[in-house]
């Protein structure tokens, strides 16, 4: 009997020191991540972001690594509830407190005019921030009344209110836009030439501004010259001459000058156009590759079980639901890095890029949490009970019901929206 | 004003650096208010009097094209960006002098707009590794800008200005490092305003004056070319 509890304690040490370890690997990865990917263009000045960063992403992967350890059985049931326990608490200390203090304190600092009183500012955020978290309880009935004020389902509701929505609406337009983009049924057809006329025409408005500015800065260097002259010019008649000749001047000048941004409009739009020619290029020419294939394949399973999936279909059994689950987290995981990679590039800058960076760090947990929340549907009954006992007794169903709805939502007007996307592109460049 | 006469010179760095309110100081005299991102290209003129003070003063247009974007855009955004780069003149690289990041892509950047010139094809031929003896033998002229320099702390100046002289070194060019937000850095008879009006001769020298600069402008250019230094000759 001693030597099965012994053999029981190493065994559930050994997970217990693998916990910890895996832990550590997500912080690692998290960094990596942090430094080889998203700065991979700036410079890293305030390790504070990094730090936060890394420790949403651990936390946040550990979750997933808990579910994981509570149907292999992996150590007893009481520490792993102390497991969840812990790692709610911490994840729900950074989601609610650090990172969006962090936020304000990062927006304040780059506005110019609240430099001094930086600290100030940023609590002044906060609490605004902490505001509005809590108004946002009241339209939903996601609690029964039993609850106390600072019980920890008070947060765990609202958190998870915020990334089912964002989790609906991700997925609902990740449903529509990953079969219309790997699919090419869907590929315009682009042609070098194409692309070539609309080169040629960013160039000659280029040229063509480049001819206004010419001459707006030879007429106002000539008045500016005519000025010099002017003072040195005496008498009734020259203050007459001076004032007929530096009013046409103006006026011409803005004249020349409207249409100077009326060009720059133009020239930024036919930079845009070509810019998504040539990524469609890119993409058709990925197609015809071995890699490009494999994913056009894959693209043409997934917009079937999408389109299954809109239709919501209950038809699974629950072991096969559950495999499911463990592929769904792996690519949600992936995809949602990928993802916000592409958004950061887009929009960031080497002012802002810490506040972007701590506001995905900030939909990142917050998709987490909510994804535990609704996987709990999909897991077998006799996992549940775990995520029910920490999680408190939250309305469960009306996470899922929301979900839904806003899943169905997001899906039907992403259709919409590319469907006029659609349209609308082949009739622009027929206009040549 | 004939087509003909143009002096292009790009001006190159990563978003942020303040290129834009560098090249409307340049051009305009005049501090830029309302700094907003580039994007694609903006373009300003400067009139530049060539050889100003001497018998042989002439008034020249330089073209500054203000490139957005960062070197880590998506190649479908740097292939259409390509297109600005055609038949350079002169190049002035930007960098931020509280950001060593932006220094650092500064390589990258000359390496996507050279490379682009030396190969019709518009593919680039270099492993992207950075190669010191293409710059010596430029033909090209580079200009470096570090901007910002007012957000240095006293202390820590004499650090960065060796960091940039090693970089100005690097690529065999002039360098100056200003604040777009003060136009006194550019004043008449400053050291700047001298260095950045001889970076433009030496441009305009290259383009009109030579006779071996022709490794940057295109096979029609060269036609043009020996028809003006005969017409100035």
């Amino acid at each position: 009997m001693k030597l099965l509890s012994v053999f029981v304690l190493t065994i559930n040490f050994f997970f217990f020191f693998f916990a910890y370890f895996v832990q550590v690997l997500f912080f690692g990865f998290g960094w990596l991540f942090f430094m080889r990917q998203l700065f991979k263009d700036y410079e890293v000045r305030q390790y504070v972001v990094q730090v936060v960063f890394s420790v949403t992403f651990a936390f946040s992967c550990t979750m997933f690594e808990l579910i994981i350890f509570e149907i292999l059985g992996a150590l007893s049931s009481t520490s792993r509830y102390f497991h969840w326990k812990l790692n709610l608490y911490v994840i729900l200390l950074v989601l609610i407190f650090v990172v969006p203090f962090y936020i304000g304190y990062f927006v304040v600092s780059n506005i110019r005019l609240l430099q001094r009183q930086k600290l100030l500012f940023a609590c002044m955020v906060w609490f605004t921030f902490m505001y509005f978290f809590w108004k946002l309880g009241d339209p939903f009935p996601i609690l029964s009344p039993k609850h106390g004020i600072l019980s920890i389902e008070q947060l765990i509701s609202r958190v998870g209110v915020i990334g089912v929505t964002l989790m609906a609406l991700l997925s609902g337009f990740g449903a529509v836009n990953c079969p219309y983009t790997y699919m090419s049924y869907f590929l315009r057809n682009v042609t070098d030439s194409d692309i070539l006329a609309l080169e040629r025409r960013l160039l000659q408005t280029m040229d063509m501004i480049v001819s206004k500015k010419k001459r707006i800065a030879m007429t106002r260097r000539q008045m500016y010259q005519r000025g010099e002259d002017q003072n040195k010019q005496t008498g009734f008649w020259g203050m007459i001459k001076s004032v007929t000749s530096t009013q046409t001047g103006s006026e011409n000048l803005s004249l020349i000058q409207q249409e100077v941004d009326a060009l720059e409009e133009l020239s930024r739009q036919l930079f845009l156009e070509t810019v998504d020619l040539q990524a469609t290029k890119e993409r058709i020419e990925y197609s015809k590759t071995f890699q490009g294939k494999y994913f056009n394949f894959l693209g043409y399973f997934f917009s079937i079980y999408c389109v299954w999936k809109i239709f919501m279909v209950k038809f699974w059994s629950q072991h096969i639901s559950f495999i499911l689950v463990g592929i769904i987290i792996v690519t949600s995981i992936r995809g949602l890095l990928i993802t916000l990679t592409k958004f950061f590039y887009a929009i960031s800058s080497s002012k802002s890029s810490n506040v972007i960076v701590l506001v995905l760090a900030q939909i990142m947990g917050m998709y987490f949490v909510s994804s535990v929340l609704l996987m709990r549907m999909s897991m077998p009954l006799e996992y549940r009970s775990i995520v029910t006992e920490v999680l408190g007794e939250l309305q469960f169903n009306f996470y899922h019901r929301w979900f839904d709805v806003i899943f169905l939502v997001s899906a039907l007007s992403s259709i919409l929206f590319l469907y006029l996307a659609h349209k609308q592109a082949p009739e622009k460049h027929m206009a040549i | 004003m004939a087509s003909l006469d143009r002096v292009k010179v790009l001006v190159l760095g990563d978003s942020g650096v303040g290129k834009s309110s560098l090249v409307h100081l340049i051009c305009q005299n005049q501090v830029f208010g309302n700094p907003s991102w580039t994007v694609g290209c903006s373009v300003d003129v400067r009139v530049q009097d060539y050889k100003e003070g001497t018998p042989e003063e002439k008034t020249f247009y330089i073209e500054l094209w203000d490139i957005g974007g960062s070197v880590g855009s998506a190649s479908s955004i740097k292939s259409t960006r390509a297109v600005f780069y055609n038949s350079v003149n002169g190049i002035i690289l930007v960098h931020d002098l509280t950001n060593k990041k932006s220094s650092q892509n500064l390589y990258r950047w000359s390496m996507e707009a050279l490379n682009k010139d030396s190969s019709p094809t518009g593919v680039i031929v270099s492993n992207g590794d950075y190669d010191r003896e293409q710059f010596v033998e430029n033909a090209v002229p580079l200009l470096l800008i570090g901007t910002k320099f007012d957000q240095i702390p006293e202390n820590k100046r004499s650090e960065v200005l060796t960091r940039t002289a090693f970089l100005s070194e690097d690529f065999n060019a002039e360098e100056i490092n200003l604040d777009c937000t003060n136009p006194r850095y550019f004043a008449a008879g400053t050291s700047n305003a001298v260095k950045l009006s001889r970076f433009f001769d030496k441009v305009i020298e290259k383009r009109y004056f030579t006779r071996d600069s022709s490794q940057m402008t295109g096979f029609t250019d060269r036609k043009r070319f020996n028809f003006k230094s005969l017409h100035y000759d």
